[in-house]
């Protein structure tokens, strides 16, 4: 019996093979949960599925993460000719990963096709603005909105990449899916949807992209569904790199020999939202303005940040990301004051307080914070918490009083992306204000920056007076890895391991 | 027996025709397909869109119909997340969790028989005492819990295993022992107990009587007869396992049908959770029509009943 347990050990130690992360091979091995069904970017709706796009393929336009500049990418410049009307000059002597050419044919078929809605692209607001793209030349590209779009350059630097025409054609969104092929600095040579992707650098990557260039030679990632297990691995050194491990489990890992941990920023922001124009009829305490604001003055919402969000997460009180263009900071602030709430609620007509439905989907353990500070004030609530998608299909049906959210704007610095998304009159809107639906209007619709200033501030300021929402803070990312890898994380929550590299 | 066969398969299919309807119709229940796809930042248009395309805006009935007669040539439709066939989908990740399954259902035999008999034999001695303390441990331990330990011992502090993963057999070892384990106590209790009650039978004793040699009698004349029950039991421990890994294969991340099935739920991939839920309950209703068809040809009895 002792031989055999001896003998299996032996058999282990011999089977262990040497698959080591790091340097040594110049192999970056990263894991997360997500589970990308197909690399066509305009086909998958994951975050994961940004950071894969950018190392696959190229825009015409870049931004760069830390001057928040855009800089031209696939294209050599651009310029407005008018309100609705860019032209571009594209860079010569590109090639796609299977040699195609990159030329003019290949942005006006791309830009074509995705905003074509019988094409059927999952995300429809990053390509319904183009009415138009023609070529004028090999190298040169005019291309039309439907109306004044102050966020195309965002687009244009963000989720509309190039596809070679050609290859497109050819193998549709299937193919591409499956064996995709850009311009980027990294090419795919194995993908298994769902489990894992094998990345090699592109040796022939353009200089003077604005991506720089990339450094180590192959990425190989493997999606791991356990938050642990991400972590055993990370602690083996078989994974280099994983992504949004909790604040509690981050800092355990905190001074591990051989781990960094880096915590920023995201454009995600969390918010209390309230039925304010009885749009479910039930008419709820909620419809009150008083009461609003007196939830707004019963949270605690410092401690919650400090005690529970940890990391670089801020307070917020403007209904969009401080980060975000036109997210004006001069509004009504309701600092915590429980008293204040008591006399608040009196003062609407609930003395004792009032029982209600308090909707959520993530984050229980916030959600149950906020439930203690509304019960200190005498607001009995009762959590339903439920799946992302049947909340969100109870909020369009309007059904929904009081509900904490959490919104990422889907990385766009813009507050036309979260403000302009949940007051313009949608389906989403449980404010329903006229004036505040005009000004968003007019921000989303103008060029003029201060224009588009000024109307976000009158919309920012309003919802903050009417207590229309309770924005409540920021989130953040926790980022773990190897200390031999030289990664910087960015605000905008898109790992870039292009610009990657060993120290 | 022909008889008592087409009624169990009759009733076999019933069950399974039955779980098909439930499935179906509870997970429409459960919310909109379309807007779980259509994920966080789309626009009504995008949701229409994509109700058209999968026809989740034609009545219950008909979507339950035309689903049911194409599964019946084997087409399950496509799957609303990876965009590729179900049937290709499964194909690719049933094998990892028939194997796992297979594996694990074999080690918790290999562990829990040998053990049952040696505890039966010597009933209340020292190994009967740390049989029995096997078995309480492997139905009280929370087997992710277990699972994370073994990731702690064998790949942190000792790293000779992969913690996940499904690309060769290492990565097999620590989720075979956990979902093995799972299923020893069950095997070992059953296989005790029958060895005690067929060891004080009248026949044993006649075989010691001629002289037969002890461990002769111990395997030829009782184990066969205490070792009956333990077959059905496996069979439905084997039922267990299949869906008992979704857990399992979360943790060791392995793509099985199990983790498959957990994630399509989370998404509402309709057409894949159907599917696995259908096979799963196939593969569950085949082994427990064995187990039926076993026992009643070792025991003539149950025929009639």
């Amino acid at each position: 019996m002792k031989k055999a347990i001896i003998c299996i050990y032996v058999a282990l130690a011999l089977g262990a093979g040497a698959a080591h992360a790091g340097p040594e091979d110049d192999t970056l091995r990263i894991a997360w949960d997500g589970e990308l069904p197909t690399l066509d970017r305009y086909f998958n709706v994951l975050r994961e599925g940004i950071l894969v796009s950018r190392l696959i393929w190229d825009a015409l336009l870049y931004k760069d993460p830390a001057t928040l500049e855009f800089k031209p990418l696939l294209a050599e410049s651009y310029r407005f000719v008018d309100s609705t009307t860019m032209e571009f000059e594209l860079r010569q002597g590109i090639t796609f990963h299977n040699g195609e050419p990159f030329d003019a044919d290949d942005v006006v078929y791309t830009l074509e096709f995705v905003s074509n809605p019988e094409n059927r692209v999952l995300t429809q607001r990053n390509v319904s603005w183009i009415k138009s793209v023609e070529k004028l030349d090999d190298y040169r590209v005019r291309l039309e909105m439907k109306q004044p779009t102050p966020t195309a350059l965002e687009f244009l630097s963000g989720p509309l990449l190039i596809y070679p025409n050609e290859y497109y054609a050819e193998v549709g969104p299937k193919g591409m899916g499956t064996h995709p092929v850009g311009t980027g600095p990294y090419r795919v040579v194995e993908f298994k949807p769902g489990e894992s992707i094998r990345f090699e650098i592109n040796k022939q990557y353009f200089d003077g992209s604005p991506k720089g260039k990339p450094s180590i030679s192959t990425i190989e990632q493997r999606t791991i569904p356990d938050r642990n297990t991400q972590i055993t691995e990370l602690f083996s050194g078989t994974v280099d790199w994983i992504w949004k491990v909790p604040a509690d489990q981050a800092s355990r890992i905190v001074g591990r020999p051989g781990i960094s941990v880096v915590n920023e920023q995201t454009l995600r922001i969390a918010y209390l939202s309230f039925d304010s124009s009885n749009r479910t009829g039930n008419a709820s305490p909620v419809n009150n303005p008083l009461v609003r604001k007196a939830i707004g003055h019963a949270i605690d919402r410092s401690a919650i940040v400090s005690k529970l969000v940890g990391g670089v997460s801020e307070v917020v009180h403007s209904a969009c990301h401080p980060q975000q263009f036109g997210c004006e900071q001069d509004v009504a602030q309701y600092e915590y004051d429980p008293e204040k709430a008591k006399q608040l609620l009196a003062e609407a007509g609930y003395p004792d307080g009032f029982e209600i439905d308090f909707h959520a989907y993530r984050n229980r353990p916030y959600a149950e914070a906020i439930m203690g500070y509304l019960q200190a004030v005498g607001i009995r609530t009762s959590l339903v918490y439920l799946k992302y998608a049947a909340l969100r299909d109870k909020v369009y049906a309007g059904e929904i009083d009081f509900n904490f959210m959490t919104w990422g704007s889907y990385s766009f610095n813009d507050v036309s992306a979260i403000t302009s998304h949940f007051f313009k009159g949608t389906q989403d809107d449980y404010a329903r204000d006229s004036q505040l639906i005009a000004d968003l209007e007019l921000g989303d619709g103008s060029v003029d920056s201060e224009e588009r200033k000024n109307a976000y501030s009158r919309a920012l300021k309003s919802i903050a007076d009417n207590a229309y929402w309770v924005p409540l803070f920021t989130y953040n990312v926790n980022y773990a890895f190897n200390d031999k890898l030289d990664f910087t994380a960015t605000a905008d929550e898109i790992p870039r391991f292009y610009s990657a590299g060993w120290k | 027996m022909t008889v008592f066969f087409f009624k169990r398969l009759g009733l076999a299919f019933l069950v399974a025709l039955f779980v098909s309807v439930l499935s179906f119709f509870m997970l429409r229940a459960a919310g909109d397909p379309a807007i779980a796809m259509a994920g966080e930042g789309a626009t009504a248009a995008d949701i229409e869109f994509i109700r058209e395309q999968f026809g989740f805006n034609r009545p219950l009935l008909m979507q339950y119909l035309s689903w049911l007669g194409n599964a019946l040539t084997g087409d399950f439709g496509e799957s609303s997340y990876f965009a590729k066939p179900v049937s290709q989908l499964i194909s690719e990740r049933l094998p990892i969790t028939l194997g796992l399954g297979v594996s694990a259902l074999i080690f918790s035999i290999l562990l829990a028989v040998p053990l049952g008999m040696l505890a039966a034999v010597n009933p209340n001695s020292l190994i009967d005492r740390i049989a029995l303390s096997v078995s309480v441990l492997g139905q009280a331990m929370p087997n992710f819990w277990f699972a994370l330990m073994l990731i702690v011992i064998f790949s942190v502090w000792y790293p000779v295993l992969p913690a996940s993963g499904n690309a060769e057999w290492r990565h097999f070892v620590m989720p075979t022992i956990v979902l093995g384990y799972y299923a020893t106590p069950a095997i070992m209790r059953l296989t005790r107990s029958g060895m005690l009650e067929v060891l004080n039978a009248d026949y044993i004793r006649t075989a010691h009587a001629k002289g037969i040699p002890a461990s002769r009698v111990l395997i030829k004349h009782a184990m066969r007869n205490a070792i009956l029950p333990v077959v059905s039991i496996a069979s439905v421990q084997f039922g267990y396992m299949l869906g008992g890994s979704i857990i399992i294969e979360s943790i060791f991340a392995l793509h099985g049908i199990g983790q498959l099935a957990w994630e399509s739920i989370s998404r509402a991939d309709l057409p894949t959770v159907q599917a696995i839920v259908l096979i799963l309950s196939l593969i569950y209703v085949g082994l427990n029509f064995v187990a039926d068809l076993v026992n009643a040809w070792l025991d003539p009895r149950i025929r009639i009943a």
